[in-house]
């Protein structure tokens, strides 16, 4: 084992990527580091705040072998950048929802879905005066959390406010309303085996080109997203890596990222006792409609595999993909690059949980066109499913063929991934006991890492999530994290619909919000020496 | 079946007169851009021929790119532009318009230059009303009368629906007949309405096909010319297509927040873009051709909901402005801005390229079909750059996406012919 480790380390190199200037959380899902607690900060005194980030020890994505006892991952906003003194040369060549951040635009909140119980006004951190600076992500081994966080408060207490603490709870790879989460994760090409090229795809697969997950490296139309270059002669030293795609400049963005956060307050008893209604108090059913509003049984069995295929498979690879590495193994994208031959969705299974597609469940008798991970991740390629002919491919690429159309509302997921990187929070209920229990406050600390926040993570939430006229359906969004406001045209879209084989779809009604977001923030994760550097403030230009 | 046609009134503004004419428009809307359709103004809720429309002011900030071919800046006016799609002749909607709302219009158009209070405001429109280039229309013959009654019925259908699963498919043919009787006596109790369409005009269907015929002979006379000149021609293409300077610039984010204001208020929005194209013979033939050959796709092939890959355009239209200098294009899509641009790159950005790559600035493309839009950062920042804000959008039917419109024509179809068992349950399903 320590031998293909060590393999995959020196084809990650060879591939020229220093993982030792990444940050671990783009590596690691840090499964063994149970214990972990978010700090959100605000500088109060910008020269200690910056001393502190320019030596704070921050875990690379080199190895967790052996497992170190604590975690710091560190990312800061546009605010906090501003705040440090990071020069407005700097902080310009990042990205639009960066600069104007999450909460910064009445705009943007519409299309994310936070109106109503959602709205910024409303968080609890991450809008007016409660927007976090930086974000200083703890991770411990059992036991170690609490002596850590300690020593690192009082280490930032010099040179920052202690805005909001995030807690996170170990449930064991479950979240908050009792189902398996974090399965579906895009597998990073670490070894750089995807070419660098605009190719159209004709099957989904679940690896992704590191650009779409890391600054600075080539994304899935075979270009470098845009971040902020500077001209390399004032870096003489080599304090910043120079830009693949332009090596006379210093790239700040290179072995960075964007970092999501946003707090998910889940009503479990809500949620539990609303399926119970559309159940009649039947342990069995609830459990059934609550998986099809999922769109994966309890323990993560995605109904679309149906109950012979999907709910025999044993437990033992999913035991560690709640909030696991997802990303982390080595062979990941191997395994991914050759199932890609294999016709997706009925071949062979490598992870029985992300292996699959709804290519044949083309109307949802399965697992509804609306089941949330249905909406999160439609699985599909960049063409709808037909011939591998080239004529067949010229017929359905100009729109000829109305099978294909029919399938083709939602398209091309691999420009849409997240890597997720939640934690929940709160008190772990069955949906037995979640149905007597008094509420709790219990949700997730919702994190995702993406090099384009606007097609990443906005388009999903807004598009996907969020959209009421979501791949042909009518008037619903997402099960779970829908708002259930009404249209524009004052129609009602508390609904969610599972269509059948023998009538018309059957529908809850009625549904009520079940997650409320009540904060949230962008940041920039950045490589750790674009950290020290944002540490040191303006010390070049940025070039034109 | 009742054809659709659009109309765009385009003036110059008078000399100092565009701030007033800012404040006046906006006291049309009721959210940032979204028209009151009951606004006294131009109450367009009032016309029922109408489907989209929009006012917008066409003043082009990146009218300086053209020096980066070494062509000095024109001295080009603002324009107002009266946009709108129809049902039936466009004359007609404006003649409605300019009879029951011509008050309101007078008082817009009096900012524009050469209008004054004497003038017969309809002829002034149709003086005005540019020819269009290249128009797209989702599903040629389907009026926002049928849009509104199919509407009507889904909602009464979906809550009078059984939603219990039929034992067979006779039983679904059973359920079918007793919905199709329902519907029946819903109609003779006056609380729903279908319509009929009406016959479609026999000039329409005479200048249909007089156009496929000449187009087709057009082609096979040009054909020959074209095989011994492609050489040439893609000569002339590639050598532009390397040495084309490329201007996308990220947005002002001003601009960008203007421009976001104005949309998502609803599921459907609008777009407006406008431009200069490529000086020089080659690019204005080429542009000219290229409208052409999507006027020709448009009008014979891409009739029935569907613009290639495309399925969430209701109407679209490219207009030559300034004698083909400046190129006007404006859509009515569904879904966010986001969505709609991130389809077009990956599902059509041939046809973008194809379709605005002889405007000035748009990233390189390769033989014409290649890169251009694929490269996504420059083509994103290409056409928000180009974008207009639309201070006046008007939507007949808020809330309804295309999909929603196919669905609902599906629900009308099945009640007026004889449904087998199998077709009676997929009937059902639409509900």
């Amino acid at each position: 084992m320590a031998q293909t480790v060590m393999t995959a380390h020196a084809d990650i190199a060879a591939a020229g990527i220093e993982l030792d200037d990444i940050q671990g959380l783009l590596r690691f899902g840090f499964k063994h580091h149970t214990e972990a607690v978010f700090l959100l900060l605000q500088v109060r005194d910008a020269a200690a705040a910056r001393q502190w980030l320019g030596n704070v020890q921050v875990t690379s994505s080199v190895s967790l072998d052996p497992l170190p006892k604590t975690v710091l991952q560190v990312a800061l906003t546009c605010a906090g950048m501003r705040a440090l003194g990071v020069g407005a040369d700097v902080v310009s060549g990042f990205s639009e929802e960066f600069l104007e951040g999450m909460a910064g635009d009445p705009n943007r909140a519409r299309r994310l879905g936070d109106v109503g119980e959602n709205a910024p006004e409303r968080w609890d951190w991450g809008s007016g005066a409660r927007v976090p600076h930086v974000a200083v992500l703890l991770y411990a081994l059992p036991g170690n959390l609490e002596a850590f966080q300690r020593s690192i408060e009082a280490q930032c207490a010099a040179g920052f406010e202690l805005l909001y603490r995030l807690p996170t709870v170990n449930m064991g790879g479950v979240e908050p309303f009792g189902f398996a989460d974090g399965l579906s994760q895009p597998e990073l090409d670490w070894q750089r085996m995807i070419p660098a090229e605009d190719q159209e795809q004709l099957g989904y697969r679940s690896s992704s080109c590191l650009g779409e997950f890391i600054l600075g490296y080539p994304n899935e139309y075979g270009l470098y997203t845009p971040r902020p270059l500077l001209d390399a002669r004032g870096d003489a030293d080599g304090s910043l890596p120079r830009a693949e795609d332009s090596p006379d400049n210093a790239d700040v963005g290179r072995n960075g990222t964007y970092l999501v956060i946003r707090q998910l307050r889940q009503d479990v008893r809500g949620f539990w006792q609303a399926i119970d209604k559309f159940a009649r108090g039947v342990p069995a059913e609830r459990e059934r409609l609550a998986s099809l509003m999922v769109g994966r049984t309890l323990t993560g069995e995605p109904v679309v595999l149906g109950a012979s295929a999907g709910l025999g498979v044993d437990a033992g690879p999913r035991a560690g993909a709640g909030l696991g590495p997802g990303a982390a193994g080595p062979g990941a994208v191997a395994s991914a690059v050759a199932g890609e031959r294999a016709p997706a969705g009925t071949g062979t299974r490598p992870g029985p949980d992300n292996a699959f597609t709804f290519e044949s469940d083309p109307e949802g008798h399965r697992c509804p066109i609306g089941a949330h991970i249905r909406r999160a991740n439609p699985r599909n390629a960049d063409l709808p499913p037909g011939g591998i002919g080239v004529v067949s491919q010229l017929i359905r690429t100009l729109g000829l063929n109305s099978s294909a159309r029919a399938r083709d509302l939602a398209a091309s997921t691999r420009f849409h991934r997240l890597l997720r990187r939640g934690r929940e929070y709160g008190v772990r209920l069955t949906p037995a006991e979640a149905l007597s229990a008094p509420p709790t406050q219990s949700g997730l600390q919702f994190i995702c890492l993406n090099a384009n926040i606007q097609r990443q993570f906005e388009f999903v939430q807004g598009a996907w999530l969020m959209g009421t006229k979501f791949n042909g359906l009518h008037e619903e969004s997402d099960p779970l994290l829908g708002s259930r406001l009404p249209g524009a045209a004052g129609t009602r879209c508390d609904y969610f619909s599972m269509p059948q084989a023998a009538g018309p779809a059957q529908r809850l009604e009625g549904l009520r919000q079940f997650v409320t977001v009540s904060g949230g923030a962008y940041f920039f994760l950045p490589g750790i020496r674009a950290l020290r550097f944002l540490a040191r403030v303006r010390r070049m230009r940025r070039t034109d | 079946m009742t054809p659709q046609s659009q109309f765009t009134v385009v003036a110059p503004i008078a000399v100092g007169g565009e701030a007033a004419l800012r404040a006046l428009l906006i006291t049309m809307n009721s959210a940032p851009g979204v028209a009151d359709p009951r606004n006294p103004l131009v109450p367009f809720g009032e016309f029922a021929r109408l489907h989209f429309a929009r006012f917008v002011i066409l003043n082009d900030p990146t009218l300086c790119d053209i020096e980066a071919y070494g062509v000095p800046r024109p001295d080009l006016p603002n324009y107002l532009a009266f946009v709108g799609d129809c049902d039936g002749p466009s004359g007609t909607c404006l003649a409605e318009m300019a009879q029951r709302a011509g008050a309101g219009l007078r008082r817009v158009f009096a900012h524009c230059e050469g209008f004054d209070g004497g003038v017969d405001l309809l002829a002034w429109m149709q003086a005005n009303d540019l020819p269009i280039a290249a128009s797209y229309v989702n599903w040629v013959g389907r009026t926002v009368l049928q849009i509104k009654q199919e509407s009507a019925l889904q909602q009464v259908l979906a809550a009078q629906l059984d939603r219990t699963p039929v034992a067979s498919a006779a039983e679904a043919r059973e359920r079918w007949r007793a919905m199709a009787a329902f519907v029946r006596n819903e109609i003779a109790a006056r609380r729903l309405s279908l319509t009929s369409p009406e016959p479609t005009p026999l000039d329409w269907v005479i200048a249909k096909w007089a156009n496929l015929l000449v187009s087709l002979l057009l082609s096979l006379l040009a054909l020959p010319f074209l095989v011994v000149l492609t050489p040439l021609l893609l000569f002339q293409l590639r050598r532009r297509e390397t040495r084309d300077p490329e201007i996308c610039p990220r947005p002002d984010s001003a601009l960008l927040v203007e421009l976001q204001s104005l949309e998502d208020h609803d599921v459907t929005n609008q777009y407006t873009a406008f431009g200069s194209g490529k000086p020089g013979a080659f690019r204005r033939g080429l542009i000219t051709l290229v409208l052409a050959v999507i006027q020709f796709t448009a009008r014979h092939i891409f009739t029935r909901g569907y613009l290639a890959r495309v399925q969430t355009i209701h109407f679209a239209r490219w207009v030559f402005v300034d004698n083909k200098r400046r190129v006007l294009f404006t859509s009515n899509y569904d879904g966010g801005h986001q969505a709609y641009m991130d389809d077009f790159i990956n599902k059509a950005a041939w046809g973008l390229n194809v379709a605005f790559s002889s405007g000035v600035g748009w990233p390189h493309t390769d033989w014409l079909l290649l890169r251009g839009a694929r490269r996504e950062h420059h083509f994103k920042y290409y056409q928000r750059r180009h974008q207009l804000p639309t201070q006046v959008w008007y939507n007949a039917y808020p809330g309804l996406t295309l999909t929603d419109l196919d669905r609902n024509a599906r629900i009308r179809q099945g009640l007026e012919r004889e449904l087998s068992d199998t077709e009676a349950l997929a009937w059902l399903k639409l509900l």
